[in-house]
C-alpha cells in the first residue's frame, strides 16, 4: 500500500516539474522523493548546477577546435568567436591551464608539416593570448601530419585533419 | 615486370623498367644449396635484377659447379656466368666458393671462398652480388647496404632496420607514438630519429650495437629532423625553442647547441654535403616551400629550386654534384633530382604521391615511400629512372625510410 502511495507521488512530481522546467527532472531525481515538497522548491535546489561555462554543451566554448586552409596558420573568420571566447575564459579562469595542439594533413614532407602544425598552434596560442588568456597558460605541441583524426587520402579527411585543438589540462 | 615471391614473403616486390644496356648473365643453382634456407643464387640472382642492369637469362637445366663442368660453347647467349658451390661445416659454419666468368673471353673474373656463419648466407650472396656488379659497372655495389624506415601498423610504431632489398627486418624500437625521421651515423652504428614518447616531437639517439638509446634534444617545443654530419662529429637538427622551426647544430653527446638559421620562417629537413661544408634544407622564407643551400657556419642562403610550387626533403647525392627532393606540383607529389651546375631538374617518378627520398649510397638508386592500394610502402628508383621497383610489406604503413651508408 505504501508502495503505491510512493509512486502515485513520484508520477504527479514528475508531472509538475514536465509542465515547468523539463530540462532539471533528471538532474533532482531523488530529492523530491525522499521530502516531497514544493515543485518551486525542486527548480531552487537544482539551479547551481551550471557552474563552469566549459561544461556547458550549448556554451560557445564547448568547440574546441579551429580549422585551417591548406597550407595556412591563419585562423579562419568563422572560428575567431570560438577562440576569443576560449581567451576571455582563461583570462576569468587564471588557474586553468591548456594545450594547442596543432596538426596537418598528410600532403607535403612529415618535417616541414611537423613545423606547420607548430605555427598553426601559435596562431591559435596568440588570439587566446589577445583574448585575455596568459601566455603561461598556455602549451604549445605540434603532431604534424603524424596523429590523423580521419583516416582517409581525400579533402574530406584532409580538411578535418588541418586543425588545432585547445586541450584543456 | 617480374615478380619475386621467396619462401619467408615479409614482403612482395615488383619491378618494373630495364636498363640503357642490361649485361646478359646466367647465375647456375649452387651445389648443395638446397640444404639452406635461403638459395644462395636465387638471392644473387634477384638483386643483379632489380639494379636494372643486367638480363637474368635461365640456365636451362645446365649445371656447372666447377670450371672444368664448364662448356663454354653452352653459355654463347651471356656474356657472364656465375657458378659455385656450399658446403656446411661441421661447426655449422657454411663454405661459399664461386666464380665470375666471362664466357666470351672463357676466363675467370672473379673467383672466392667465403665462410661464414650459418646465419649470413643472405649476407653473403648480396655481397657475391656486390663483387659481380662493381666488376661490370665499376661502381661499388650497394646490396650489402641497410636501410630504415617505420612501419605503422594501426597504433603501433616500428622503427626497422633491414637489408637494402627489405628482407632480414629488425625492430631497433617498438612505440603506440608516432616515430619519424630516422637518420643514420655515417658509420652505420647509431640512428638519429624522433618520438612522441614524451608527448611531443624529441630526438633520440640509438646504438644499432648495444641498442642503448639517449635523448639527443628535448628543449621546449619540437626537436625534430636530425641529419648527420659526413665527419659524424655533429648532427643538424631543428627546434622551435626559440620560435619558428631553425636549424641548429648540435654533438652527438648533445653538447654544444649552436643555431645557425635566422629567419622567421619555417627552415627544416637538412642535409649535409658531402665535404660537409654546406647545408641543403627547406623553408617557406618565399612565399612557397622551396629548397635552399647555406654554408654550414651560417650565412647567406641560395634558393635552388624553381619549379612547380613547392619542393621538399632535399638530400646530397653522394658525388656532391646533385641533390634529391620531393617536388610538389598541382597538389601532385613527386621524386626528383636537380643537377648543381646546369639546375636541370629530372623528375623520376609519375605517380604522384611519393616522399622522402634518399640517394643509395653509390648514388645510383634512390630509395622513397610511396603508396599501393591504399597502403604506405617502400620504392625504388634508378638515378637514371630507367628502373623502378617496390617493396610491398605483409602488414602496416611503411614510413619515412632512409638508405644507410656502406660498412666499413
Amino acid at each position: 500500500m505504501k508502495k503505491i502511495t510512493m509512486s502515485v507521488l513520484l508520477i504527479s512530481l514528475l508531472a509538475a516539474c514536465a509542465t515547468d522546467k523539463p530540462v532539471e527532472v533528471a538532474s533532482a531525481p531523488v530529492a523530491p522523493v525522499a521530502a516531497p515538497a514544493p515543485v518551486a522548491q525542486v527548480a531552487q535546489a537544482a539551479a547551481p548546477v551550471v557552474t563552469d561555462a566549459l561544461d556547458d554543451a550549448n556554451s560557445i566554448l564547448a568547440k574546441r577546435s579551429a580549422f585551417f586552409d591548406f597550407d595556412k596558420s591563419v585562423v579562419k573568420a568563422e572560428d575567431k568567436p570560438m577562440v576569443q571566447a576560449h581567451g576571455k575564459y582563461l583570462a576569468e579562469n587564471t588557474a586553468r591551464k591548456v594545450a594547442v595542439e596543432g596538426n596537418t594533413d598528410e600532403r607535403g614532407s612529415s618535417e616541414y608539416n611537423l613545423a606547420l602544425g607548430n605555427r598553426r598552434a601559435e596562431s591559435v596560442k596568440k588570439m587566446l593570448v589577445v583574448s585575455g588568456a596568459k601566455a603561461g597558460q598556455i602549451a604549445i605541441v605540434s603532431f604534424g601530419e603524424e596523429k590523423p583524426k580521419a583516416s582517409g587520402h581525400n579533402e574530406a579527411a584532409w580538411s578535418q585533419n588541418r586543425r588545432a585543438d585547445i586541450s584543456y589540462k | 615486370m617480374a615478380v619475386v615471391l621467396p619462401v619467408q614473403a615479409t614482403l612482395y616486390i615488383e619491378i618494373s623498367g630495364a636498363g640503357e644496356h642490361q649485361i646478359p648473365i646466367s647465375i647456375v643453382p649452387f651445389d648443395g644449396e638446397d640444404k639452406l634456407s635461403q638459395k644462395i643464387s636465387e638471392v644473387i640472382a634477384n638483386d643483379l635484377k632489380r639494379s636494372g642492369l643486367f638480363r637474368l637469362v635461365d640456365p636451362a637445366g645446365k649445371s656447372p659447379h666447377e670450371l672444368r663442368d664448364v662448356n663454354y660453347g653452352d653459355w654463347a647467349k651471356v656474356d657472364a656466368l656465375t657458378i659455385g658451390s656450399v658446403v656446411v661445416l661441421p661447426d655449422g659454419r657454411v663454405e661459399v666458393k664461386f666464380r665470375l666468368l666471362d664466357t666470351h673471353k672463357q676466363s675467370t673474373l672473379l673467383g672466392q671462398s667465403v665462410v661464414a656463419k650459418g646465419d649470413q648466407v643472405r649476407a653473403i650472396a648480396h655481397r657475391i652480388a656486390d663483387m659481380i656488379y662493381e666488376k661490370f659497372t665499376g661502381n661499388v655495389g650497394v646490396f650489402s647496404t641497410r636501410i630504415a624506415y617505420v612501419n605503422r601498423d594501426g597504433k603501433v610504431n616500428r622503427l626497422v632496420v633491414a637489408d637494402s632489398d627489405g628482407y632480414g627486418e629488425q625492430s631497433v624500437l617498438t612505440l603506440t607514438e608516432p616515430i619519424m625521421s630516422p637518420s643514420w651515423s655515417p658509420d652505420g652504428s647509431h640512428l638519429a630519429y624522433v618520438t612522441f614518447e614524451q608527448g611531443r616531437a624529441v630526438i633520440y639517439v640509438q646504438s644499432l650495437v648495444t641498442r642503448q638509446r639517449f635523448v639527443l634534444a628535448a628543449f621546449p617545443g619540437s626537436n625534430s629532423a636530425p641529419a648527420w654530419s659526413p665527419d659524424g662529429k655533429q648532427l643538424a637538427i631543428v627546434l622551435t625553442r626559440d620560435g619558428t622551426s631553425s636549424i641548429y647544430l648540435v654533438r652527438p653527446d648533445g653538447s654544444g647547441l649552436k643555431r645557425i638559421s635566422f629567419s622567421d620562417a619555417i627552415d627544416t629537413e637538412p642535409s649535409f654535403s658531402p665535404d660537409g661544408r654546406f647545408l641543403l634544407f627547406s623553408s617557406d622564407r618565399g612565399a612557397s616551400v622551396q629548397v635552399y643551400r647555406m654554408p654550414v657556419d651560417g650565412g647567406y642562403a641560395e634558393r635552388m629550386t624553381f619549379e612547380g610550387n613547392n619542393n621538399f626533403s632535399p638530400r646530397y647525392s653522394p658525388d656532391g654534384n646533385s641533390f634529391v627532393f620531393m617536388h610538389s606540383t598541382r597538389g601532385q607529389f613527386y621524386i626528383a633530382t636537380q643537377d648543381f651546375k646546369t639546375k636541370q631538374v629530372q623528375v623520376l617518378t609519375d605517380v604522384g604521391w611519393e616522399k622522402k627520398p634518399s640517394f643509395a649510397p653509390n648514388g645510383k638508386l634512390i630509395l622513397f615511400a610511396t603508396e599501393s592500394l591504399g597502403r604506405g610502402i617502400l620504392a625504388t628508383v634508378s638515378s637514371d629512372g630507367r628502373v623502378k621497383q617496390k617493396m610491398i610489406p605483409q602488414q602496416g604503413d611503411i614510413r619515412e625510410p632512409m638508405w644507410g651508408p656502406f660498412l666499413k
